[in-house]
């Protein structure tokens, strides 16, 4: 009769043991990364172009503004889409519109980024004629559209239907209900979905590999090649220079604390 | 006669809107539709000059122009289940762990967050890693036990993978179980049942297609994982002899030779190899949500 | 309102980046093997003269096949294109010779070592029939050096590589072989080994794994320290890779367009695996929309690489173009037309 007390407290010894095993790579990676990031960063690195092979100094600024660059561009693609979608899906459960845009909805979150990016050379690299930070942009803007629509969808369902019932109740229009008084009431969850489909696609490189290219100069112009932070940490990571590793170091080390914060914030936000 | 006219301009407008909103959920639609069908109609050329062979050949060869996919659909195919399978006990251990031990308080915050916050960790960070940590690591093991050092190679690629798929098995396992009624657990402990036995014979069972949901889903992920395993997996155009050869996947294939293949049909043969990837991983995906969907009604 | 608000100013935002930066930037992509120079060269040009030019070292198949997609400006290759190839691109390609560079077989053995090799000796550990650092066949050849009693890690290129086509079309000539069962090719279907990504990712992998050889561009093995060996040449003497052997190796005749493999050179000094490096054009350069201020930019660069942009190419150990090439060049550059008119005279070359 013992025993078996004694057994089941064992085994919750053992599996709590194992489930804090599973912390330690994530830690020993975070640990890592810090340790060899932190020291890289400096005034110059953020500001500086990077500097011929093998020549010491220079900086990871054109990474940096090109990540900006992709991510605000894929918003742009991504958002407005999205939160349509996603609207129409949370008024209009049923049917053979919403089934279907669901599907592919569910079917692009499980897409491989590699995939994504040949398409994006499919329909943009080959029709522009050359690389383009737009290109990039529809990439990632693709990879972020089943996130905000999905959390569109959801925190528009929790709303109670009483707050859109007294809204129309008052007279006022369907789509001002919509518009006015359902998505603020929304908002928090909206932009979880945004920032969750941010901290997603900030450090995807395989769909950039043939899209957005890499540049090692400042680009502002999103109709040409452009750099970004994943890009950067791949190339650097396989070359054999010890500069290049440090700099990739350093920008893993931003991406990470990036990417984890945002992680984190919408973590906090989906609690409330 | 103005408050009739205001009152058809607003409906009119309550229609557009409404137009608007179904009209973005078809381009969504569309966009599905024409993704596959691109992909397809970018494969056709190796579709038609290879076939179903192309499944079968193992040559790999550029200047030939004779391409065999078999040994990335097996090193894709290894290395998942690999990782699945090292990934297993980890993942049942933390949903058991946060699905009933630990539900709420400081630990299971701590915990939760320790486990799934490596799934944010993005990928070529991972590869990063794995190549300056994990490859002299594995190299040194090999030493020892007398295998040629790669340090690179499916065991390699394996480790990587499981600790990204991890946190998705781990959370869907660990919600599963949250599901489980308490009326079932207050049922087992009053006929005499220990905790564990109550896990083992209550809640595992009812929890289990949810665990097996997770586990499919991160089958998924770790099938089109791409940049984490090509910096760490050997690209070795091969079947791979044994665990700790170097091997190389779909993914990584099509990420290392897409800007540079020089031939049509070579470039249609990675596009035919996306395609089976792209038709893979959504097959596994929807399987996946298909009996999350089940469980949760 | 807001709505509209914010579509105009990103509208407007959009509208002034396309405007800038439109033609003082050309794009080129293609070989590893002279990255290391170019990115020296494309940074001193921008130093003086304001032009950016974006260089991706992703492989000269990768160049070859931007280029044929008419992605970029120019395509980079140390594999020249076949008579076959040319056929394939829907107006005529020019290849400009920029310097030669010398591929090198690297290897990570215990102490570093001076190792001479011979030719059917790389084949054959290419070929997976040498497997053991002490095989007799390299014992002999280095009664000197304590060869260990290790397997042989052989690394390739996993992407399609000049440097490869290079190496291979020397393999191909010193081994019967080589040639019938692999071939040529800057993709091919290696019989054994790992793959490394560009020049970078092969340099990288025999720096960490001990027991490894790879075939790399002379710069990576020399900045990263690694050992280099000497081959034996046609002429039977053992060279070492350097300056002197590798621009000997290029005193043989050199064919007007300059579309010529010096591998297995009969030159009595020269290194035996080196190689000229290629800038890859469009003859006509009016496709595509491509302005004319864009073709006269090419030129420029161009024109400058083969003459000033010179000076870099000894430092970092890449030997540059021999008198005689300099002048094919020369000749090359001034037939690329716009509209089938000259494009040389518009930018003041004489």
């Amino acid at each position: 009769m013992y025993f078996r007390i004694i057994k089941s407290k064992a085994i919750s010894v053992l599996l709590t043991f194992i489930a804090l095993l599973s912390t330690i790579p994530f830690l020993l990676v975070l640990y890592f990364i810090l340790k060899n990031g932190i020291s890289v960063i400096n005034w110059e690195f953020l500001t500086t172009l990077p500097k011929p092979v093998g020549e010491p100094g220079g900086g990871i600024l054109n990474a940096l503004v090109g990540t900006i660059i992709l991510i605000l561009i894929a918003l742009f693609l991504s958002v407005p889409l999205g939160i349509m979608v996603g609207i129409y899906l949370s008024e209009h459960p049923e049917g053979k519109i919403a089934f279907f845009s669901r599907l592919v909805s569910e079917i692009l979150q499980g897409v491989p980024s590699i995939v994504i990016g040949i398409i994006a050379y499919l329909w943009v690299v080959k029709p522009m004629g050359h690389f383009s930070a737009l290109s990039g942009g529809v990439a990632l803007g693709i990879m972020m559209l089943p996130l905000v629509i999905k959390s569109t969808e959801e925190i528009l369902k929790l709303i109670p239907n009483e707050i859109k019932e007294a809204s129309l109740a008052l007279g006022v229009p369907y789509y001002r209900t919509i518009l006015r008084v359902i998505i603020p009431a929304g908002l928090s969850g909206i932009l979880t979905g945004i920032l969750a489909g941010v901290a997603r696609i900030a450090g995807e490189t395989a769909p950039l590999l043939f899209t957005a290219f890499g540049n090692p100069f400042l680009n502002f112009n999103i109709l040409k090649p452009i750099s970004a932070m994943p890009l950067l940490i791949f190339t650097y990571a396989v070359s054999p220079y010890e500069d290049w590793w440090s700099k990739a170091w350093g920008a893993s080390c931003i991406l990470v604390i990036f990417v984890l914060s945002l992680n984190v914030i919408t973590r906090l936000l989906s609690k409330r | 006669m103005a408050s009739q006219f205001i009152k058809r301009w607003e409906l009119n407008k309550d229609k557009i809107f409404n137009l608007i909103l179904a009209v973005s959920a078809v381009i969504l639609i569309i966009l599905g539709v024409g993704f596959f069908l691109s992909l397809f109609n970018a494969s056709l050329v190796s579709l038609k000059k290879f076939g179903l062979s192309f499944f079968t050949g193992v040559i790999w060869d550029p200047v030939q122009e004779k391409f065999g996919a078999l040994p990335y659909i097996y090193g894709t195919l290894v290395t998942s289940f690999i990782s699945l399978a090292i990934s297993l006990p980890f993942s049942i251990a933390i949903s058991i762990v946060l699905g009933e031990y630990f539900q709420k308080g400081f630990f299971a915050e701590i915990l939760r967050y320790l486990t799934e916050l490596i799934a944010g960790v993005p990928s070529v960070v991972l590869g990063f890693w794995g190549l300056f940590f994990l490859v002299p690591l594995v190299r040194e093991f090999e030493i020892k036990i007398g295998v040629t050092p790669y340090g690179v190679g499916i065991l390699t690629a394996s480790i990587i993978l499981a600790f990204m798929i991890l946190p998705y098995s781990a959370s869907i396992g660990k919600d599963a179980m949250r599901l489980v009624p308490n009326e079932l657990k207050e049922a087992a402990y009053a006929l005499g049942a220990t905790r564990w036995e109550m896990i083992k014979k209550v809640m595992l069972p009812y929890a289990r297609s949810g665990i097996i949901a997770g586990v499919i889903l991160s089958l998924g992920r770790a099938l089109g994982e791409t940049m984490a395993v090509t910096m760490v997996i050997g690209n070795y155009h091969g079947i791979p002899e044994n665990i700790f050869s170097p091997g190389n996947t779909i993914a990584s294939v099509i990420a290392n030779e897409f800007t540079e293949a020089t031939s049509e049909v070579y470039l249609s043969s990675l596009m035919y190899l996306g395609m089976t990837l792209f038709i893979i991983t959504t097959v596994v995906n929807l399987i996946g949500r298909f009996i999350l969907k089940k469980l949760q009604h | 309102m807001k709505k509209i608000f914010i579509m105009l100013t990103t509208l407007s935002f959009l509208l002034t980046s396309f405007l800038i930066s439109q033609d003082r930037e050309l794009l080129g992509a293609g070989a590893t093997f002279p990255y290391v120079l170019y990115s020296k060269m494309f940074d001193d040009y921008y130093k003086k003269t304001g032009i950016k030019v974006n260089y991706q070292s992703i492989g000269s198949g990768g160049g070859i096949r931007q280029l044929k997609e008419k992605t970029v400006d120019f395509g980079a290759s140390d594999a020249f294109l076949s008579e076959a190839q040319l056929r394939e691109f829907d107006s005529p390609v020019i290849h400009i010779p920029i310097c030669l560079g010398a591929v090198v077989i690297t290897y990570n053995l215990p102490g570093n070592p001076e190792l001479k090799l011979t030719p059917d000796v790389i084949a054959d550990i290419y070929l997976g029939k040498i497997k053991k650092w002490n095989d007799p066949k390299l014992v002999s050849l280095n009664p000197d050096v304590k060869l260990p009693n290790m397997n042989i890690t052989v690394i390739h290129r996993s992407d399609g590589s000049g440097t490869t086509f290079v190496f291979v079309d020397y393999l191909s000539k010193v081994s019967k072989e080589w040639e019938t069962k692999v071939g040529r090719g800057t993709s091919v279907a290696w019989p054994v080994g790992l793959g490394g990504k560009g020049n970078e990712g092969v340099t990288g992998l025999v720096k960490q794994i001990p027991g490894s050889i790879g075939y790399v561009e002379l710069i990576y093995a020399k900045q990263n320290k690694l050992p280099v060996a000497l081959i034996k040449n046609k002429k039977g003497k053992f060279i070492k890779p350097e300056l002197f052997s590798i621009t000997s190796s290029a005193k043989v005749d050199i064919p007007s367009d300059t579309r010529v493999s010096v591998t297995d050179t009969d030159a009595e000094d020269g290194y035996p695996i080196s190689s000229f490096t290629w800038i890859l054009i469009y003859k006509e350069q009016n496709y595509k929309n491509r302005s004319l201020e864009r073709a006269k930019q090419l030129v420029k660069l161009l024109w400058w690489m083969i003459h000033e942009g010179q000076a870099h190419t000894e430092p970092l150990d890449y030997a540059k173009l021999p008198p005689e090439v300099v002048k094919k060049a020369e000749a090359l550059i001034k037939t690329i037309t716009y509209n089938g008119k000259p494009v040389y005279k518009e930018v003041g070359i004489k």
